[in-house]
């Protein structure tokens, strides 16, 4: 029963497993859904466990159940309608002679077809599906032989909702955006854990007993997580407004759990020989002396499309700003940095599609790379960590 | 006498719900599962279980959650300091062990004579592994205390009601024992009906100017913290409280700081919006 359904959210990437489906079948089998609509909210509730995934939700139950709906109900209005003869007085001779010619699943093809046509409501015509015009389908409308279609019901049908598709701004698998960081935000605090105070029982004991029985309490930290970041950004050019975008981010997830150490330079498509303080770029470090005066403790965040030309990754001299002249080539620096930091990510905005460009394959084998989206956050954190 | 239909919830009188809700809550019944709330902070997620309570004519048993709490402080607590302290100064039969451990909130729940209303309020408050350390006792409804060696089954199976802040990530094999509801925030006409149900003698006018001033506070992205539901009926409470009869929307907004309660917020309002206000207003005056 409904096992396309399953599929389709799986495909979907909503994480359904098969416990909840059969508890989902458990409570079909109680037998008290009645309508299409029941089983909307019955199987969000039941399947869906984030509203991160309401709307991919949606999209899979309007690809299953799509025009399941509609036809049945038309059919008894129609024959509902056909069968009071006083409705059929109404006709005009034109359109007698006309209901003559059409067999009744010719009338319900017909109406099916406007139905797919039209996409949104329309009123006062004499085509399209209406309120208060003249064409014979819709309602309130002026046509002798109408039939009645939606207007005003209990609730609005579950297809509506499905296709509405109100929950498109929870999803977390689209690119990272100013209003979601608050969202993303919350994915970074796993960053920072400090343990409370807490009774340690052993060494209370211990006292107690040197103290010959009276009570004496130790009490002692949990151990400190205490993260120390580095953040290495790309800018100039279309990378400027992520650039941006990670900047505050961090910089709001630092002001407000305190990690130990903060710091961030920049570089332009790839990391030669210096790194920079500002965004201009005119402020620079040589990229030696910081990886001498970081301890490899630290986590690294790297943000950057890393795409480019392979020349300017791989050649000796190649980065593009002719006085850089950088005599090793990008390729090794990063290497360079991989290799001294224990946990590093790249934050790529670009979506995973487009990583089998050369450059960005390259690189993805040098760290490990993560989509710029809450998603991909999240997976980038988890790796930050995790313990070597 | 058990109804295992699933319309046995249908909302409190003090308490709006929407269909989507109340449908949720009614599977969680019927299913014997808990149920997990998500939604912005000030929603309605803890109340939705006290009208439950209400609802259905339960008790209601409410766990706070911590930071600091663990999931065995819900079944039991062994008080060993007491039991020291009694031993050495104490006149108190310390033999007993039975004397010393205290039922925690998940464990009341599960020896109540009736059914219960369980909520666990916030809990991704707590560390990472404490909704897997409840998983097998929320499974099984029973849990087993090794210092006395007795298992405890719960003799009715309580109705379990969960809110969370979307804090952090709930674990997954947590997720997959739950039905779970996203309280989306309200829509104009609920919003009205939430209202109504708390001040029924608001007159028309000023409910419609309060709505509009909050919503169009809402829509400013830059707010660090939006207004939510209950600091729309604090506000209204306080415009009813001060008698004041309607709100002029060329004027400055009345009780500003029952509606922003981030000091930058106000800053930016002030700054920017209210002229802006003031700026309209005259020039469609």
């Amino acid at each position: 029963m409904f096992t396309d359904f399953f599929y389709t959210l799986r495909e979907r990437s909503v994480p359904v497993s098969l416990t909840e489906w059969m508890a989902l079948m458990e409570a079909l089998s109680k037998g008290c859904i009645t309508n299409l609509d029941e089983f909307y909210y019955l199987a969000r509730a039941i399947l869906v466990k984030s509203e991160a995934y309401y709307d991919q939700y949606d999209v899979a139950f309007q690809e299953c159940f799509k025009g399941i709906q509609v036809p049945p109900e038309i059919t008894e209005q129609i024959m509902e309608w056909l069968k009071d003869p006083f409705n059929r007085l109404q006709l005009s001779p034109a359109e007698m002679a006309l209901l003559e010619t059409m067999s009744l699943d010719e009338l319900i093809e017909e109406l099916e077809k406007r139905l797919r046509e039209q996409d949104e409501q329309h009123d006062g015509g004499n085509y399209w599906i209406g309120r208060g015009g003249t064409s014979p389908f819709g309602h309130s409308g002026a046509h002798p032989a109408g039939f009645r279609l939606g207007g005003s019901g209990g609730g609005r049908s579950a297809m509506k909702i499905a296709e509405e598709r109100k929950f498109r701004n929870y999803r977390h698998d689209l690119t990272l955006d100013v209003r979601q960081i608050k969202v993303a935000l919350r994915q970074l605090r796993q960053l920072n854990r400090i343990g409370p105070e807490e009774l340690d029982l052993d060494g209370t004991i211990d006292a107690t007993c040197k103290n010959a029985g009276e009570l004496e309490f130790i009490w002692k930290r949990s151990r400190k997580n205490a993260v120390k970041l580095l953040l290495l950004m790309d800018v100039g050019g279309s990378m400027e407004p992520f650039a941006h975008l990670c900047s505050l981010l961090f910089s709001a997830a630092h002001s407000s759990s305190h990690f130990k150490d903060f710091q961030y330079y920049y570089f332009h498509n790839c990391v030669y020989d210096y790194l920079y303080k500002d965004i201009e770029r005119r402020d620079r470090i040589g990229i030696d002396h910081v990886l001498r005066t970081t301890e490899s403790d630290y986590k690294v965040v790297l943000v950057g499309d890393a795409c480019m030309a392979s020349s300017e990754l791989i050649d000796s001299l190649g980065s593009i700003y002719y006085y850089e002249r950088n005599y090793r080539p990008g390729i090794a620096r990063l290497k360079q940095i991989a290799q001294h930091f224990t946990h590093c990510i790249w934050l790529n905005p670009e979506s995973k599609s487009y990583w089998n460009h050369p450059t960005i394959a390259a690189i993805a084998k040098v760290f490990p790379m993560y989509e710029l989206t809450i998603e991909g956050l999240g997976q980038a954190v988890k790796k930050l960590i995790v313990k070597r | 006498m058990r109804n295992d239909g699933f319309d046995q919830f249908k909302g409190s009188h003090d308490y709006v719900t929407s269909e989507p809700l109340r449908n949720a809550v009614n599977v969680s019944i019927a299913l014997g599962r808990p149920l997990l709330v998500r939604g912005e902070p000030g929603t309605g997620k803890t109340l939705l279980a006290h009208s439950i309570a209400k609802g259905l004519g339960k008790n209601l048993i409410v766990w706070n959650i911590k930071s600091t709490t663990k999931a065995q402080e819900g079944l039991y607590v062994y008080d060993t300091v007491q039991r020291l302290n009694d031993s050495r100064f104490g006149d108190k039969d310390v033999s007993n062990i039975k004397h010393y451990i205290k039922l925690g909130k998940l464990g009341q729940a599960f020896t109540s004579k009736e059914q219960d209303v369980l909520l666990i309020d916030e809990i991704d408050k707590a560390d990472l592994e404490f909704p897997n350390d409840l998983l097998n006792e929320l499974d099984e409804m029973s849990f087993y205390i090794p210092e006395t060696n007795e298992t405890f089954k719960a003799i009715h199976r309580p109705i379990v009601i969960i809110t969370s802040n979307a804090e952090k990530e709930l674990p997954d094999a947590f997720l997959r024992r739950c039905i779970f509801h996203y309280i989306e925030f309200p829509d104009p006409s609920l919003m009205e009906e939430i209202v109504r149900v708390h001040y029924p003698d608001l007159k028309k006018s000023l409910l419609e100017q309060a709505m509009s001033a909050f919503y169009s506070l809402r829509q400013i992205d830059q707010f660090r913290k939006k207004p939510s539901t209950s600091e729309l009926i604090d506000w209204i409470h306080a415009i009813l409280a001060s008698g004041i009869g309607s709100i002029d929307p060329a004027k400055e907004l009345p009780f500003l700081s029952t509606l922003i309660k981030k000091e930058s917020d106000y800053n930016l309002f002030m700054t920017t919006y209210a002229k802006r206000r003031q700026l309209k207003v005259s020039e469609t005056s």
